[in-house]
This record gives C-alpha cells, sequence and structure tokens, in this order.
C-alpha cells in the first residue's frame, strides 16, 4: 500500500525543520515544492539569481567552483539530510558557485523570493529562519577554515600548478 | 645467558621492499640481520636510523601479526627522511624500539569503533585496524573516516579498498576537492565522521592527524555524543632517545616518547589549551 505523504510532513521531517512552530512551517510549506535532478544536472549555476535553497531528501550534490581554462573543481558534497544554497538570502542574491547532481537526488525546493517577501512582514519566520541558517554557515566556515589549515600543513602529492 | 637489548643500540634490519605509496611518501618492509621477529603493539613507534645521517621517530605500520616484517611508512619532510627516500631495497638500517604506549585494545572490546585520520596518519592506525579486524568479533560496528587533499593523495588505497569491500566494515573517505564529476565525498573529515551511523553513546574514537585538526575531530565527536574519555588521540614530538631521559619531547608533565604517543583526550586536553606547549 502506497502513503501519501503531504509537502508539509516531508518539510517537518527534514532536520531543518526541527522543532519549528507550526505556523511558521505551514508558511514555509506554502513556498516549497519536490524536485528531482539527474546525475549531472545543474540545480543552479554561479552568477545566476539566487531565488531558491534547497533541502537534500535524498542523493548527492556537488557545489562546484569553475576555474577559467580550466575544468570546474567539486570543493564540497552535501548529502541526505543537508542543506544547502544561502545566496538566496543575501543581496545580491546571486549563486556564487555551481550546484549539480552527483547521483540521481530528490529536493525540497523552497522558494526563496516569495520567502524574502514574506519575512518582510513576518519577523517571526525571518527570526526562525536565520536561526536555522546561522549555525550551518558558521560550521561550512569554520570547516572551511581548517581546510585550509590543512592543505597548508599536508604536503601535496602532485604540484598543483603546472607551469 | 642472555643479554638484554640496549634501548639505545639500533639492531641492524636489511629492507626488503620498498612501495612509493603517493609522492613524498615511501612504504618500507624491514627484515632484522639476526632472523628473529620483531614484536610491537599497534602504535608503537621505533627510532629509524640511517647511518651517517641521522635519526627519526616513525610507528610503526604494519600488523603484528606478522613479526618477521617490520613495515614503516614515512614522509620525506626534513633531511633524514628526505635521505631515507633515496634508500632501495637491500639497504642497511639500524632499529631501536618498539618504544612508547600502544593504542588500547583489550579495554575497548565490544564497543563500536570509529577510526579518523587523514593522509599518513592512517600509517599509524593501521596496525590497530589490522588487528581489530583480526578481532572482528570482539567489537562491534567498525567505521573508519579519512580524508586526503584529493585523490592523486589516498594512502595504502589497496587496503583500502579491501576493507571497504568487507560487509563488517565501513570506510568513509572524503578529499578536499576534485575533478568536476567525481562521485565520491567532498570536504573536511568532519563530513565522513557525520556519515557514520554509530552507537555515539558507546563508541570509543580513534583518532590520529596533525594536532591543529584534532581538536575539530574531537569537537565534532562531543557533538555527537561522544565523550572525552572514550577519545584516543596520538601527539607528535620531537623524540630523540626514546626512553623518557633526554626530555626533548617533554610537554608539562609528560614524556610522549613514553607515555605516549597514544594519549586518552580527556588527560591530555588541558595541555591541548596551552600555545606555548
Amino acid at each position: 500500500m502506497v502513503e501519501n505523504v503531504g509537502l508539509e510532513q516531508i518539510l517537518a521531517d527534514h532536520p531543518f525543520a526541527k522543532d519549528m512552530p507550526p505556523q511558521v512551517l505551514s508558511t514555509i510549506s506554502g513556498c516549497c515544492s519536490n524536485a528531482v535532478y539527474h546525475p549531472g544536472d545543474y540545480i543552479f549555476r554561479e552568477g545566476e539569481a539566487a531565488d531558491h535553497f534547497f533541502l537534500i531528501r535524498h542523493g548527492l550534490v556537488a557545489l562546484e567552483i569553475h576555474v577559467p581554462q580550466g575544468p570546474p573543481i567539486v570543493v564540497e558534497t552535501l548529502e541526505t539530510g543537508d542543506i544547502f544554497g544561502w545566496s538566496w538570502l543575501l543581496p545580491p542574491y546571486r549563486w556564487s558557485s555551481d550546484a549539480r547532481a552527483s547521483e540521481q537526488v530528490r529536493l525540497l525546493k523552497l522558494d526563496g523570493a516569495c520567502l524574502r517577501g514574506k519575512m518582510e512582514s513576518d519577523h517571526l519566520l525571518g527570526y526562525e529562519i536565520f536561526r536555522r541558517f546561522l549555525p550551518i554557515m558558521a560550521r561550512r566556515l569554520a570547516t572551511t577554515r581548517l581546510r585550509i589549515v590543512e592543505l597548508v600543513i599536508e604536503p601535496p602529492a602532485h604540484p598543483r600548478h603546472r607551469g | 645467558m642472555d643479554v638484554p637489548a640496549d634501548p639505545m643500540v639500533p639492531m641492524p634490519f636489511r629492507i626488503a621492499r620498498v612501495i612509493r605509496e603517493i609522492p613524498g611518501v615511501y612504504t618500507w618492509h624491514l627484515k632484522s640481520l639476526d632472523g628473529k621477529p620483531f614484536h610491537f603493539r599497534p602504535g608503537q613507534f621505533n627510532m629509524v636510523y640511517q647511518f651517517g645521517v641521522g635519526e627519526v621517530p616513525i610507528s610503526v605500520s604494519g600488523d603484528c601479526r606478522d613479526p618477521a616484517t617490520l613495515v614503516h611508512t614515512i614522509r620525506a619532510v626534513g633531511p633524514v627522511t628526505n635521505a631515507m627516500q633515496e634508500l632501495n631495497a637491500g639497504a642497511l638500517v639500524g632499529i631501536r624500539g618498539p618504544f612508547g604506549r600502544p593504542w588500547p585494545i583489550d579495554e575497548v572490546a565490544g564497543a563500536d569503533m570509529i577510526f579518523v585520520t587523514s593522509t599518513i596518519g592512517l600509517a599509524p592506525l593501521r596496525p590497530l585496524i589490522y588487528e581489530v579486524l583480526h578481532r572482528r568479533e570482539d567489537f562491534g560496528k567498525v567505521v573508519i573516516c579519512y580524508g586526503t587533499r584529493g585523490t592523486d593523495d589516498i594512502m595504502f588505497e589497496d587496503t583500502l579498498h579491501r576493507w571497504r569491500a568487507r560487509f563488517d566494515t565501513n570506510v568513509h573517505l572524503t578529499v578536499h576537492s576534485a575533478h568536476s564529476g567525481y562521485r565520491g565525498r567532498v570536504g573536511g573529515v568532519v563530513s565522513a565522521i557525520r556519515a557514520a551511523r554509530i552507537d555515539w553513546q558507546a563508541a570509543q574514537a580513534f583518532v590520529c592527524r596533525s594536532e591543529a585538526l584534532t581538536r575539530q575531530a574531537v569537537e565534532t565527536l562531543g557533538e555527537l555524543g561522544v565523550t572525552t574519555d572514550r577519545i584516543w588521540v596520538t601527539l607528535e614530538r620531537n623524540m630523540q632517545c626514546a626512553i623518557g631521559l633526554c626530555g626533548h619531547c617533554q610537554i608539562g608533565p609528560t614524556f610522549v616518547c613514553k607515555d605516549g604517543p597514544v594519549y586518552r583526550y580527556d588527560q591530555i586536553e588541558p595541555i591541548y589549551a596551552i600555545r606555548e606547549l
């Protein structure tokens, strides 16, 4: 027997929505849709308008940085339970990297443009959104700093730059 | 009457095989000249001496159940280890050891085991992982979290593939960056730790990476529920005599060569907070 589960319940089950007040959950689920991407599909591309953010229900997503005159470099992968895309929160609302499906990915796609408008009048909504995004941003920043330390400490196996 | 071996006198070993793991990192398989087995416990180290050049402390990276072959994995980072890199099979080197406190095994039996390491840090952990897998029924889940710069820098790749192929062992590998289209995990080792599915409330963690990064791993393990009395780490210091006499490796009240290099984190945590040490 197939059980039909509504979007609001799917959203509520994601770690992003843990302990979220019901009225906020209801508002956010109104701006939410399901999305599926196949391996290699771009979810967004650097420089494009950032009007969404994403919760990963299943699969692996690669964040890539475009390198002029070279292939893109994957700098981070995100997986089931993760959230990605915060450029929708901060002007100029443009993606700073590419996001690509490394495998078949099922996402909850949230309409950031819609939420930005609602957050202007509903401060509880804005507070709950920022309360969830800031720790993730802080953790990723701390992790990135330590990765820089590690890259300095650990010598490369191969020269990274070839003249 | 047998005369006890003098810990300050190197025993001659011949290099039987050299494996170039990744550029700048090489593994020696050594045989003692007298043919005697070399017994050690996982986590212990030897002072490895290149005659006429110098002596460096190197952890044993082989299987303690194969005492006929002593295995060391060495990264060329200084004058001695760079000179050693030029040696080929057949060369003679001196060995003093084994020294130091090993990884605990018997006292953690029954627990889920998580190993956290990066690049060459896998070498000192490898004997412990071998031993845990030899005694697999004595432990709960076994998870190995390993990080490197990129896919070209993966140490012991064949060994990792063998471990990953086992039905009773999980290997989470992560790299700092990769080419587009790479299907594996990219990120710091903490992302590999978070991917582990074990009983965090009862797990024992074994961390072997640069000290600057050990704390990050410890914090992540702590967030997941591993208390510091269940986290084991290694310290690296300038070890010269290896028997607690010269003081080169002294940190506060402890001599890393004889009280370490393996420590339970809660016992060494105050030292981590002192920058001058």
